[in-house]
């Protein structure tokens, strides 16, 4: 019978939640790592027993951990995270120049094909790969000659976030960093280009159409269509349908179009998911109401659920690598709360119920569906 | 033998107790008890000192003997009681709130 395992980053650790796949009754494992930050952590598509989780901390940087058994055990691979040549420098908050720092992994992006290669996504912004099982790193540069020295670092850091990996081309990346934009390769990683026409960041930027300097929050592809992207702004919902060409708002009636992840239905890539928060001065539900909104339009056309989530006097926020799917038959949606919950719908959003009320904070939310 | 006492946190990553001793080649100093710390637990590399630059982390403390070697190059020479053993090398994380 299938099941699903569910990996959740926290401020305080890592916890791993299974279930069957009735998804009503869990079980939860952890906190592992306790009491460091674990940003992101993802299974291996070509191995689901292969995970790999972020673990950082203010006091002693940045560690890799690796798991061979679907989580039970972990052990420490390598942490060197060195920019390739002289990093250089981008912009500050102060409009000088300022070196390229190594702070943490925000998120980690296995190999489609290959449980041994892992891409790591950095603040400052930058993508690592490994091909030994994440024991060594290697910078792929040329993202940063994408005009690196024009981006600057957004309130929560210059930080690489989202890698999605195009299933039709292998050669073919997509990364978003806040606050430069979207980029694309189609040469395995060799060089890159800003994908942000059609952006416009009326608020954050003097030049609203800028070629880099968006703050985008996260993207989203089904790999059935992989050249039609979603994309949750700073402000503003986009989809692009030619891989990032050109990009337009799909925002329609949603009460907010300000929040941080964006999600696909797994079976059906014209049915998106996102989470309203109120505005960027203010990091919660518009009227204290927690409503994920779904269109099942790629866009445009919004409906509010709200069956088995707080809609009042809830204030919590949701991360930008806090929402994910499973692919079950009946496809399933989780996303988990900077209040430490952790809300799960096995009904493609219909109705909702927490696996877990008392996490510490939610940094990150993602799914193994498993045979 | 040199022993070296570690924050909660390194001895979880580690898997050690509280405290490691350490067999140091050469002179007994700031950096090639470091040296020798990273070399029996390659996990720590990068905890402690900066992979690149090798210089202390910021949030890191170095204590010996009732005093602060946090600020010492890594050529300072540590104190008898540490290099006999009578006395720990501690490793702190610093204080901080919240």
């Amino acid at each position: 019978m299938s099941s699903v395992r569910v990996l959740v980053g926290t401020r305080k650790g890592a916890f791993v939640l299974t279930s069957d796949a009735k998804r009503d009754r869990w079980d939860i494992s952890g906190p592992h790592f306790a009491g460091w930050e674990i940003y992101h952590l993802k299974g291996s598509p070509a191995d689901p027993n292969r995970l790999y989780a972020s673990q950082s901390s203010g006091w002693f940087g940045q560690v890799i951990q690796r798991s061979n058994d679907g989580g039970k055990t972990w052990a420490p691979v390598g942490n060197a995270f060195a920019y390739d040549g002289v990093p250089g420098t981008h912009q500050w908050y102060d409009g000088t120049q300022h070196p390229w720092e190594f702070k943490r992994v925000w998120h980690l992006e296995p190999s489609l094909t290959d449980p041994d290669t892992v891409y790591a996504g950095a603040e400052d912004a930058a993508l690592f790969r490994s091909s030994d099982g994440g024991q060594t790193w290697q910078e792929l540069p040329g993202l940063r000659g994408a005009k690196g020295h024009l981006w600057q670092p957004g309130a929560g850091g210059m930080c690489l976030h989202t890698i999605i990996l195009d299933p039709s081309n292998p050669d073919r990346m997509f990364i978003a960093i806040s606050a430069a934009g979207a980029f694309r390769t189609d040469d395995g990683g060799q060089t890159w280009r800003p994908v942000n026409r059609g952006l416009k960041s009326e608020y954050e930027l003097p030049d609203p159409p800028a070629e880099v300097g968006h703050c985008v929050h996260s993207l989203a592809m089904h790999r059935s269509r992989p050249g039609v992207l979603f994309m949750q702004k700073h402000w503003d919902v986009m989809r692009s349908d030619d891989a990032g060409e050109l990009w337009h708002e799909v925002s329609g009636n949603l009460p907010s179009d300000f929040g941080f992840p964006i999600a696909v239905h797994a079976h059906e890539p014209d049915t998106i998911y996102v989470i309203p928060i109120k505005s960027d001065s203010e990091h919660y539900p518009p009227d204290g109401k927690l409503r994920v909104y779904r269109s099942r339009t790629g866009g445009n056309e919004w409906e509010a659920l709200t069956n088995g989530l707080p809609q009042s006097d809830c204030y919590v926020n949701v991360l930008r690598n806090a929402m994910a799917v499973d692919s079950l038959d009946s496809c399933g949606v989780y996303f988990g709360t900077t209040g430490g919950q952790v809300y799960a719908s096995a009904d493609s959003g219909d109705t909702w119920a927490p696996i877990v009320r008392d996490l510490p904070a939610v940094l990150s939310v993602e799914v193994q569906t498993l045979p | 033998m040199i022993r070296v006492v570690l924050p909660h946190h390194l001895r979880t990553l580690a898997r050690v107790g509280k405290e490691v001793e350490l067999q140091v080649e050469g002179p007994t100093t700031l950096g090639s008890v470091l040296d020798a710390l990273e070399a029996q637990y390659p996990m720590l590399r990068g905890t402690i000192r900066d992979h690149v630059t090798q210089q202390r982390r910021p949030f890191i403390r170095f204590f010996a003997c009732g005093q602060d070697w946090s600020h010492q190059p890594p050529d300072a020479s540590l104190p008898d009681a540490v290099v006999t053993g009578a006395e720990v090398f501690r490793i702190v994380g610093a204080m901080a709130g919240g």
